[in-house]
């Protein structure tokens, strides 16, 4: 037997019955799309296609119609790459982490996050792909296959390649992890459906009934890929900053950043399911299951890995001044006051100091403060790549070889693709998909809601 | 009468009433084919007596293969086919090749046991599910009783321990 705390706040308001979830989030699916998601998805599209003309003339050219030159050989794909691997770290740590730590409130938000997260590493993996230049060989240096002169291998002591295995791991294991959750629901709105939409759902569905055991199953599923979805997270971000720390350039070569990374993007991940969801919740009328707590609890979370890399920056900076290296005093120095200095002060009021608003009550639980500061807080962490990237490449060993990176309209271009991608891909899903998983706001429903009557004198 | 066609459904609204129900109908001698649910009810597998899923022990087993695998793929290609001189370094560097075996452990073993999932669940995207009632995907549990395999009890008996039990509506259902 349950028993509703009443210190607790209610994850659903508004007294939702059971029938209310199964109406709420399938009528989204069933209706015709609405103005705004016309609207948003037409401007997705034009981005799509403009961000395609740079896509097309890199594929065509080659990656010389990039800003790169000698000394800055990695820039904007890179920092794009990382960007967006990190944004997609939030939908594994609300599925996964929360799933083991039994946070109830993770069952409004983890489908849309998880949806995030797959389509993030999409955008994300596109860089390193289009950066080989010719994608179409990429196989003979990214998969284990023998090149075409005999049986020379990839370089398996390479963070490169371990970044291989570890995105397209952490992409199929999230999208399997997703789309098991997503079964339960497709059959709801099957068994509400008639005619090409009932087989077309009915083929998603898989057949599922909704058998005790079959449930009993799925629960096991569920628990066993959030316990490999944990690990496999944090190996990821982990796998990622060896890109950098493994090398010998100062700046990069520290032991710092496998955390720093990996707190880092969490705190971009849950700026862009804030992001997202608030969109989401006013665009579907789904006020009632993400609530200002949920957005509160998010906000939390944000302070918290938000000062985390606060710290990391400053440990940086101090590790650096008593390392008595010079040529990483220089590195922490040029950030500071060189050339990109604009890039690295954006970085720290972003990242620094406007998460630390969310201290006051006031700014949490404030949509529209919410609202700016999760797209703040994205922006300061895509300075943080290119300044860790870009500031530690342009002035490294050699002075004669210091140069200034500018991105071409190509590197814009490109990364305006991946926005068009993410942002059709994401129209696409809250279209076609249930938005929020229903049979788990069930499942905590009657544990956690608010009841229809008040029956506390008017409080809880 | 045919085994596995002829059904009386028991239909809960809540899932507490439907816990006890289950242990209560189950006392009285009625053998349960199934509950149906919208949502996972826990503690609905126990009362029911269904062993324990052994979908880990598949994941670890699948684990197992991916760690040998990674490994032998990485000693093979790394140490007997072709091996480079990187910096003069050790060609089989155990801690170089973690990273690809904590990866290739954790796909394997999350595709093998969702592999085993679908097949011993009989997910399939061209299955047909057999639906006793279509609320048991929207908002109410769904017992059902097959009354063929329970042919020792009387319906009228199966009937009186449902409503007793506190099942809201009680239904025939018949398959062809």
């Amino acid at each position: 037997m349950q028993v509703t705390s009443p210190v607790r706040e209610p994850l659903v308001t508004g007294g939702k019955t059971y029938k209310d979830i199964t109406h709420d989030v399938s009528r989204q699916v069933e209706g015709k799309p609405s103005v705004s998601w016309l609207i948003g998805m037409a401007v997705a599209l034009g981005v799509l296609l403009l961000g395609s003309i740079a896509l097309v003339a890199t594929l065509w050219e080659g990656i010389g119609m990039w800003g790169l030159n000698k000394t800055v050989g990695w820039a904007w794909d890179i920092t794009n790459f990382v960007w967006w691997v990190g944004i997609g770290h939030a939908g594994t740590l609300i599925s996964a982490v929360l799933l083991l730590f039994r946070q109830k409130w993770r069952t409004s938000i983890n489908r849309a996050a998880e949806a995030m997260t797959i389509f993030a590493v999409i955008c994300a993996a596109m860089f390193p792909v289009i950066h080989m230049g010719r994608p179409w060989l990429g196989a003979y240096w990214a998969l284990p296959l023998p090149n075409t002169f005999g049986s020379l291998w990839v370089n398996f002591n390479s963070p490169l390649l371990w970044d291989v295995f570890a995105i397209s791991t952490y992409f199929s294991v999230s999208l399997v992890f997703w789309y098991i959750g997503l079964i339960p629901d497709f059959a709801t709105i099957r068994d509400r459906a008639t005619g090409i939409r009932k087989s077309i759902y009915g083929a998603l569905s898989m057949g599922w009934d909704g058998a005790a055991k079959t449930w009993m199953r799925y629960e096991a599923v569920s628990l066993i890929l959030a316990g490999l979805a944990t690990p496999l997270v944090l190996s990821v971000h982990t796998i990622v900053s060896f890109d950098f720390a493994t090398s010998v350039i100062p700046g990069w070569h520290t032991t710092i950043f496998p955390p720093y990374f990996v707190a880092g993007a969490i705190f971009s991940g849950f700026a862009m399911v804030l992001t997202l969801m608030i969109i989401t919740r006013h665009v579907f009328g789904l006020k009632d299951y993400i609530t200002m707590g949920h957005i509160e609890l998010m906000n939390i979370v944000i302070i918290i890995t938000g000062s985390i890399v606060g710290i990391a920056y400053i440990t940086e900076f101090f590790i650096a001044w008593y390392s008595g290296v010079e040529a990483e005093q220089y590195a922490f120095v040029n950030r500071m006051f060189g050339p990109y200095w604009w890039a690295y002060w954006s970085m720290m009021t972003c990242n620094v100091i406007s998460p630390q608003l969310f201290w006051f009550k006031k700014i949490r639980t404030s949509i529209a403060a919410t609202f700016i500061l999760s797209i703040v807080v994205n922006i300061g962490m895509w300075f943080e790549r290119f300044v860790i990237i870009v500031t530690s490449l342009h002035r490294d060993f050699l002075p004669s070889s210091w140069v200034m990176f500018y991105p071409t309209l190509s590197d814009v271009g490109i990364y305006l693709f991946t926005f068009g991608l993410f942002s059709t891909l994401f129209l696409l899903f809250a279209k076609f998909f249930p938005v929020i998983n229903m049979a788990e706001v069930k499942s905590v429903l009657k544990s956690s809601s608010e009841p229809k009557v008040n029956n506390y004198n008017g409080k809880r | 009468m045919e085994r596995d066609k002829n059904f009386v459904l028991g239909i809960y609204d809540d899932e507490d009433v439907l816990l006890s129900a289950v242990t209560k109908v189950r006392e009285s001698g009625v053998k349960i084919h199934e509950v149906y649910s919208p949502y996972p009810v826990h503690g609905l597998e126990h009362n029911l007596g269904y062993r324990r899923s052994r979908l880990p022990i598949a994941a670890f087993l699948f684990g197992l293969l991916g760690t040998t695998l990674a490994l032998t793929m990485q000693f093979y290609m790394m140490k007997y086919d072709w091996p480079l001189n990187i910096g003069g370094k050790d060609h089989a560097p155990i801690p170089n090749f973690i990273p690809v075996t904590f990866e290739l452990t954790v796909l394997l073993a999350a595709f093998g046991m969702v592999a085993v999932f679908l097949i011993s669940s009989n997910l399939k995207p061209w299955a047909q599910p057999r639906l006793f009632d279509l609320r048991s995907t929207d908002d109410k549990h769904v017992m059902a009783i097959d009354l063929v395999y329970n042919s020792a009890i009387e319906r009228d008996r199966i009937v009186e321990v449902l409503k007793s039990s506190g099942a809201s509506e009680i239904n025939n259902k018949t398959f062809e």
